[in-house]
């Protein structure tokens, strides 16, 4: 896009507050009050604006409340199904290296039915940029439990608390992909609780593909006042207190040099 | 040329212009993949070996939503994994081509002879089986309907498949390799369908590509529209092969391999003046019942002998489409082996002769 029409375009959304990349037309978007998924997106959209490659982008949503982003940018995109929407996009970006494919998903999409998928593409180093919405639970569903609910936590499927003797410990999903990513691999954990270090890190993800460097996977905590049945307050204290200590934010891997040059 | 089937597809797959393949090992179509992955960096094409085959089905739909003429290959239980994609690539009407080559199940059972994958190949998945399904019987006919499929898929945007068997696959027999436009065959190029030109919300409206519906009637009438194009297709798309005489008594009816050995079986029988014809549905889906009714209705005293690798499933198609025919069946039917053109005679002549 000519710095010039983005100018223009950016004119017509300015009063509205929303980045430019955010399709006026489908807001206010459907998720409920207080869902961290639509924090998390207006991060990779403003990130997306300042590196101004909406005319590049690929987004790919899944099945879980992700999937109702599936109209929310004015970049393309599918929607497509329960956890493989990193296959999608990884085989979108293999077929056309000039695309920036961006899948995003939620924790029982990328962590359980679809973890061969981000463990694959993770170790296979794809030019795409991954990032999962962590809200501890399947909120589509009706809040089941989830590779990544707290000890204790009580959900549908746990409803007693979750016992890790029984069901295992929260997957921290960052620290394994950050096991197996080649060299070049961005990987970072954000919360919604903390934005402008969340789309510093959204923005790299980015970048990190856009150099062509390699896979780039960020981790949003993310809020469900839904399913977690609690109030404004209580929905803040969940995410900065219990989900913060126990799922440590910051980066993992920051590829030393981002080499610039061609993708592939 | 003297060459597997699995070679001859990769050839015919190159002919076709084919971009990508995105594929999961597994027996007996490996050396598509083999071939491929050896060709595909000398004439600038891809390939991915993916975790799965729900990955190579769905990484398969990433590189066609972006533009690019993409196909993969699988059998048995990948078979059963690819229907997931599949149904995506229905409900999305996106193309792409999958080549099958059966085996005998589940996993890991037999892999040379079987068409027991008939019914997951053109209704598998929760979907309404809006595919177009070529069974082959030849080297010859996987090198045609390979190009073909590849046209026709990206013609009217509904999944198409080749269906083969272990058989064809590792069988080696002589070919003629074509390009298709010495043929005056014409190639249908791709076209992205996400990512295409223009700066979206500048030059053009930004595609947004779900399989959400808000309320049942929504998901009803956007099937429904998939429904009728592909009812619409249907005619164009439908092929058989037959050859059935007036005073004929009896008809095969086979697919695929075992269509060729029952074409084989009723031509030798012909020969030695047995009433006997044959009807051989080159697509499987859509299936050419109108064809086959026909023939029913020509005369109501002709008997039908089904004969397949599976327990019944082309059956339970022939059944369905000459509901309301009262032409007798009769069948032979074998899940999972081989079916010679000696074994059908033998049963042929055996019916006949029963009945006077
Ligand atoms: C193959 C398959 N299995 C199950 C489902 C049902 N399903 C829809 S959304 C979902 C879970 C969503 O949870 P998550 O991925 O964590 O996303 P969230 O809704 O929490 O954002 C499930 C299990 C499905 N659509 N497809
Ligand atoms: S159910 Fe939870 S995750 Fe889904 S939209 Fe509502 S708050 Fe967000």
């Amino acid at each position: 896009m000519s710095a010039e029409d983005l100018s223009v375009h950016r004119g017509i959304l300015e009063n509205l507050n929303m980045p430019v990349s955010w399709r006026k037309e489908t807001k206010p978007h459907r998720f409920c009050p207080g869902c961290g998924h639509g924090i998390a997106l207006k991060a990779l959209g403003e990130a997306v604006d300042e590196l101004g490659i909406l005319d590049r982008v690929l987004y790919g949503c899944d099945i879980g409340c992700s999937l109702l982003s599936w109209d929310f940018f004015n970049f393309d995109s599918v929607q497509t199904h329960h956890g493989r929407t990193i296959p999608v996009i990884v085989g979108a970006k293999r077929a056309r290296p000039d695309v920036i494919g961006i899948a995003y998903m939620g924790d029982g999409g990328g962590y359980a039915i679809g973890a061969q998928h981000l463990v694959s593409a993770a170790m296979r180093g794809d030019r795409i940029t991954a990032i999962l919405a962590n809200n501890t639970l399947y909120a589509m569903t009706g809040g089941q439990m989830a590779p990544t609910t707290l000890p204790g936590q009580k959900t549908a499927t746990t409803p007693y608390g979750r016992e890790p003797q029984k069901s295992g410990a929260p997957l921290h999903g960052p620290e394994l992909v950050a096991a197996i990513a080649p060299p070049g691999s961005y990987i970072a954990r954000g919360s919604v609780g903390n934005y402008n270090q969340l789309k510093q890190y959204l923005k790299k993800a980015l970048e990190n593909q856009l150099t062509g460097s390699g896979f780039s996977f960020v981790e949003v905590l993310s809020a469900c006042p839904t399913n977690w049945r609690t109030n404004a307050k209580e929905t803040w204290e969940f995410l900065r207190g219990k989900m913060e200590s126990h799922f440590k934010v910051g980066e993992l891997r920051v590829p030393e040099q981002q080499t610039g040059g061609e993708e592939n | 040329m003297f060459m597997t089937g699995n070679e001859v597809i990769a050839w015919a797959a190159l002919a076709a212009d084919a971009d990508f393949m995105y594929g999961y090992p597994i027996t007996p179509q490996n050396e598509i993949m083999h071939y491929w992955s050896r060709l595909a960096p000398h004439f600038g094409r891809g390939f991915l070996q993916t975790e799965d085959e729900l990955s190579a089905g769905f990484t398969m739909l990433g590189g066609v939503l972006v533009g690019k003429k993409c196909f993969t290959a699988t059998a048995g239980p990948g078979n059963i994994l690819m229907q997931e994609p599949v149904a995506m690539a229905e409900m999305m009407r996106l193309p792409g081509v999958w080549v099958i080559q059966q085996r005998g199940g589940p996993s890991t059972a037999t892999v040379i002879y079987s068409q027991q994958e008939l019914r997951l190949t053109t209704t598998g998945g929760n979907g309404e089986g809006l595919r177009i399904v070529y069974s082959t019987s030849s080297h010859q006919e996987l090198f045609e309907y390979t190009l073909k499929a590849f046209n026709v898929a990206w013609k009217y945007r509904f999944p198409t498949f080749v269906l083969g068997d272990g058989y064809q696959a590792k069988m080696r027999e002589t070919v003629t390799l074509f390009r298709p436009e010495k043929r005056g065959w014409e190639m249908i190029p791709a076209e992205p369908i996400l990512r295409g030109p223009g700066v979206p919300c500048i030059e053009r409206d930004p595609v947004h590509l779900r399989n959400t519906f808000n309320i049942e009637e929504e998901l009803y009438e956007t099937l429904m529209k998939h429904v009728e194009d592909y009812e619409r297709l249907t005619p164009e798309v439908v092929e058989w092969e037959a050859k059935v005489r007036a005073d004929d008594t009896l008809l095969l009816v086979a697919h695929g391999i075992v269509g060729r050995a029952a074409k084989d079986a009723a031509e030798r029988l012909q020969r030695d003046g047995w009433p006997v014809g044959y009807f051989r549905p080159v697509t499987v889906r859509p299936f050419p019942g109108e064809a086959l009714r026909k023939i029913a209705a020509a005369n109501p005293e002709l008997r039908l002998l089904v004969v397949e690798s599976a327990y019944g499933q082309l059956l339970s198609i022939v059944k369905a489409e000459l509901y309301g025919y009262a032409n007798p069946l009769e069948t032979l039917l074998r899940p999972g082996v081989g079916v010679t053109t000696e074994e059908i005679e033998e049963t042929v002549r055996r019916l006949e002769k029963r009945e006077g």
